[in-house]
């Protein structure tokens, strides 16, 4: 598949193009140890672009300074830059609180608040003082169906998010990022501990948001990023190697590391 | 090895069942609606009850836990937001400190510093000196009980745009909560029974008085002067009291129980 495919078609509004990262010379450090070297990325707004590479890489470490969610510990420090619409992250001027509504973020093991699956989606909403209560309802039901969640959980709004089952706990937290209206959507791992049948809802999920959001996939599973990536970027000992469209890197990679990655020879 | 820990499990267990089976014994005779209802008698009379120092306790409990609750949680959440810097570990030092102090001394501390400005004695003293004795107590549990919130709580909270101030508050305080009512109840009961620190603050009072700024009547100092009477009249009485007591305790120790089964489930595992 090509960026063109997930281009508004006409009867659809057209959106503006935001949610673009750029990561310039981009260095990150937990005290003394070293974990990115250097990436230059530029990531495609509204597309899939999916992080691989072995264990202990850097992939979270990348995805987790886009939203600056690495500044909560302690020691750690960055070089260069990482730009979302064309705006250094790591500027002075930056609202970290208004960067984390636009940059929205699932984890591998989900994470929903021991509250009720309607609390959970408009945590967000309502810490942005949305107060309105019908709108509040609107918001929780459009992230709903956006999370593709809505048709198993109407009529159990008011339950507690934790009896659900994981996949659907999973979609959930994806909900709940989206009733902030993010630009970008970073996922780290968000299947690895999924079924492979909630795994398969959670790719077709991601496949139809696409279209309205820039995302942010690491992935151990390679057929996963060959299925749903629009491009991949190939990370290793904390250096980017190489990032191109998916096809390219899945069928003829630059580099000898990405074809030894790819085909399974190490990782 | 093994059957030597369930000798002491059972050992753990004798004192309290043995303490249970006497005092039903000693003090059941004497339970009646009469005992919650009624004042004291004087000598000589038979019947009567301890209304007024069950009324008294369960007022200076409030006292206590108006004044320890506040601040234990406050400073729990301090510490465990803080881990590892210097004034949060001094704070928890200072409170372990304060939770080895023994009773007596918070008695004569709050005698000098409460009932001899003031003149006189009062409920407000010794609750006061209660509420002191909650604060270590509750900040540890609280502490304990926001350690082991999972930090992916608190990422999900940052990462949908919380301040951190707001994560502590309304994610981490939140699912935290349930153990944290649990630990300012089980410390309401571990004060509710101390009698030194009333000794020179409440004073105790053989009549009905309900005022915060007077003496007040209350069960362990009731069931003290009782148990030290030369009456077997007075004997009774007293054990029937500390059988309210334990009771009393007793229900706030399941309410502590049934406080952790949250609404929602726990979202620790
Ligand atoms: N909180 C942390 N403190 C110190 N080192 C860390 C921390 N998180 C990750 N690292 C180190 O940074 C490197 C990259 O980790 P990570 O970004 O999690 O890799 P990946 O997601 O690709 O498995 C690893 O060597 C890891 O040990
Ligand atoms: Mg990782």
């Amino acid at each position: 598949m090509t960026a063109i495919e997930s281009r508004p078609t006409a009867s659809e509004p057209v959106l503006l193009p935001t949610g673009a990262i750029e990561a310039c010379d981009f260095s990150f450090f937990y005290g003394k140890k070293q974990a990115l070297f250097d990436v230059s990325l530029a990531i495609e707004p509204r597309a899939v672009t999916a992080l691989i590479g072995p264990s202990g890489c850097g992939k979270s470490t990348f995805l987790r300074s886009i939203n600056r969610l690495n500044d909560t510990i302690p020691g750690t420090r960055h070089s260069g830059e990482i730009l979302l619409d064309n705006d250094d992250v790591y500027s002075k001027g930056t609202d970290i609180v208004a960067l984390r509504q636009r940059v929205g973020m699932v984890f591998q093991r989900w994470n929903p608040f021991p509250t009720s699956i309607y609390d959970n989606v408009v945590y967000g909403p309502r810490i942005n003082g949305v107060r309105s209560r019908s709108e509040l309802d609107a918001i929780a039901e459009d992230a709903l169906r956006r999370a593709a969640l809505w048709d198993e959980v109407r009529g159990r709004l008011r339950t507690s998010a934790l009896g659900l089952s994981g996949g659907q706990q999973q979609r959930l937290c994806i909900a709940r990022a989206l009733a902030n209206q993010p630009e970008v959507l970073l996922l780290d791992e968000p299947a690895s501990a999924l079924d492979p049948i909630a795994t398969q809802k959670i790719e077709a999920l991601l496949y139809e948001l696409k279209s309205q959001l820039t995302i942010v996939i690491v992935t151990h599973n390679l057929q996963q990023a060959a299925r749903i990536s629009d491009r991949t970027a190939f990370f290793f000992l904390g250096k980017l190697v190489e990032a191109d469209t998916t096809d390219r890197i899945f069928t003829r990679p630059r580099e000898d590391r990405t074809e030894a990655y790819i085909t399974g020879r190490f990782g | 090895m093994v059957s030597l820990t369930y000798i002491a499990a059972a050992l753990a267990t004798l004192p309290l069942i043995f303490i249970l089976v006497h005092l039903v014994r000693a003090g059941a005779a004497s339970i009646n609606p009469a005992f919650f209802m009624q004042m004291p008698k004087p000598v000589g009379e038979s019947g009567g009850g301890m209304a007024n120092a069950i009324v008294g306790t369960l007022i200076l409990i409030s006292i206590a836990a108006t004044v320890g609750l506040p601040i234990g949680i406050g400073a729990g959440l301090y510490l465990a937001e803080h881990k590892g810097k210097r004034l949060a570990n001094t704070v928890r030092f200072l409170s372990d400190v304060l939770n080895g102090l023994p009773s007596i001394v918070m008695g004569i501390f709050a005698w000098q510093f409460l009932v001899r400005p003031a003149g006189h004695f009062s409920a407000l003293a010794g609750g006061i000196a209660l509420g002191v004795m909650m604060i270590p107590l509750v900040t540890r549990t609280t502490e304990e009980m926001i350690r082991i919130v999972p930090n992916s709580l608190r990422e999900a909270a940052l990462a949908l745009g919380y301040q951190r101030w707001r994560t502590s508050l309304s994610i981490i305080l939140r699912t935290a909560l349930p153990g944290i009512v649990t630990g300012a109840l089980v410390a309401v009961a571990r004060v509710a029974g101390e009698t030194a620190p009333l000794l020179f603050t409440a004073f105790g009072n053989q009549f009905w008085s309900a005022a915060i700024q007077r003496p007040i009547a209350a069960l362990p100092l009731q069931i003290f002067t009782y148990a030290i009477s030369p009456y077997d009249a007075w004997h009774s009485q007293a054990w029937a009291g500390a059988l309210v007591l334990i009771g009393i305790v007793l229900v706030i120790s399941i309410a502590a129980r049934l406080a952790t089964r949250s609404r929602f489930g726990s979202a620790v595992d």
